[in-house]
């Protein structure tokens, strides 16, 4: 059971960091996939997510839309989008993987988030003669912060997973460093390859707990009730 | 002649694919399901102790859920290849890797279920003569079996995805096709093994539901608000 140790002699040695298929450059890799996707799914399901919960309509789409991503196999769509012509674009088929399975967890936790706003609290916001707006941004948003975190988290630990098995797929980003351990035989290479992408998602969710404590707009408040 | 051409044209659905590689397509599903099930059986078996130890108070709440979630986190490629010095290339290298992530869902789901027993239900038990194990089987277990199932239904979904993965140590069921058709550029391979995963996951679900509706008639009787709802917002590992 030398595993350990030899992995850590990886992760010490100081070409393994260096180059192309060092870590730096994978790490890089990596995190340009998942920052960029991550944005542009917020972009794509925040709007709409917050948009059909304060009208309350879609529900089952945004709930079914979840189940579906959970049914759904990421490394078959990896495979499949690279298998397609759009492969031609280099990391695009990648990158639209990424962006699919970061969608549902946004989309179900925002709508679930503002669907679960007490009624009675929004009642009260229009009887104080609240336009639609205020209350979108002085009530609902406040309240189904917590939620909207929650899905922000689900889907960056999601993303941070999807390209890991991107590499399977020949992409690039970390897990490339476990694929060609897989590759040349070499335990101590997937081990650290492993303890990098493990030790990437547990800190990026760490870091997105304390950014969600910090940013709460009902920090410091009474909570009702 | 027309059929064979699909293989030759390298189409994504091809009949004469599925005719002449059945037993492939047969094999591989079969070693889906059977990773699939012996992982679910092992998570519900490790997941009930844990769920109970939990109940007993904070102290232990804190830890197991926290543990739980926090393997949940760690991807899936990487946590099969953290398990490669324990197990080398096997079937339960994978089922490990398939039983810790099943953990989360499971754990929070059965907690969540017994913590929903009405009050007045153990004390009616009690106070009938009821002891610590008798009260747990026949009363609080059967009653947290509606979020017992979404559980297990949420997780069983997850697990077949999941499966896919052991490909990287040639324990995949269906993605073993998958990523053998990527690298012979074999399109309706791996359309094919891709459908037939997401099928197995709905026939999954669907025989789940099958299954918990029969052993719960009473949720069907009393007019209230289906417990699936409930136990699904609990359980979604954030």
């Amino acid at each position: 059971m030398n595993a350990l140790p030899d992995a850590f002699v990886w992760l010490t040695t100081a070409t393994n960091w260096q180059g192309e298929k060092g870590v730096w450059h994978r790490l890089g890799e990596h995190l340009y996939f998942s920052g960029t996707c991550l944005a542009v799914a917020c972009l794509l399901a925040l709007p709409l997510a917050l948009w059909l919960g304060h009208m309350g309509k879609g529900g089952a789409l945004a709930v079914n839309i979840s189940n579906i991503g959970r049914a759904v196999p990421t490394l078959a769509v990896l495979v499949l989008l690279s298998l397609t012509p759009l492969s031609k674009y280099g990391d695009l088929p990648t990158l639209i993987a990424l962006v699919l399975f970061a969608v549902p967890p946004l989309l179900t936790n925002a709508y679930v988030g503002m669907r679960e706003v007490d009624r009675s609290v929004v009642e009260a916001a229009r009887g104080m003669g609240m336009s639609g707006r205020q209350l979108f941004l002085r009530v609902e948003l406040p309240l189904a912060y917590p939620l909207i975190m929650t899905g922000l988290r689900s889907a960056a630990v999601q993303v941070v997973a999807t390209a890991t098995l991107a590499a399977m797929a020949g992409e690039g980003g970390l897990g490339r460093i476990i694929t060609a351990g897989f590759n040349l035989q070499d335990t101590p290479q997937v081990v650290a390859g492993a303890v990098l992408v493990a030790a990437l998602a547990l800190l990026v969710e760490g870091v997105l707990v304390a950014l969600g404590r910090i940013l709460d707009p009902m920090r410091g408040r009474a909570l009702p009730g | 002649m027309a059929q064979q051409d699909c293989l030759v044209a390298n189409d994504w659905v091809c009949a004469e694919y599925v005719r002449s590689r059945g037993q492939e397509l047969v094999d591989a599903t079969l070693q889906h399901v059977g990773i699939t099930v012996v992982s679910i059986a092992i998570g519900l078996a490790v997941a009930l102790p844990l769920a109970l130890l939990a109940r007993r108070g904070k102290a232990f709440a804190g830890p197991v859920l926290g543990l739980t979630t926090a393997l949940y986190s760690v991807p899936s490629l990487a946590m099969f290849s953290l398990l490669l010095p324990l197990f080398g290339l096997s079937a339960a290298l994978v089922v490990t890797g398939l039983v810790l992530y099943s953990l989360t869902i499971l754990v929070r789901n059965i907690l969540a279920g017994l913590e929903a027993v009405p009050e007045e239900a153990r004390e009616a038990a009690r106070g009938m003569g009821y002891g610590p194990g008798r009260l747990l089987w026949e009363v609080e277990l059967p009653l947290a079996l509606p979020a017992l199932f979404a559980g297990v239904r949420m997780a069983t979904v997850a697990t077949v995805a999941l499966t896919t993965v052991g490909a990287i140590v040639d324990y995949g069921g269906l993605g073993g096709l998958i990523m053998s058709g990527l690298r012979s550029d074999f399109k309706a391979q791996v359309l094919t093994a891709s459908v037939l995963c997401v099928l197995l996951a709905v026939t999954a679900d669907l025989l789940l539901l099958a299954v918990q509706r029969a052993l719960t008639p009473w949720t069907r009787i009393r007019s209230r608000r289906p417990s699936d709802t409930r136990a699904a917002k609990v359980v979604e590992p954030a």
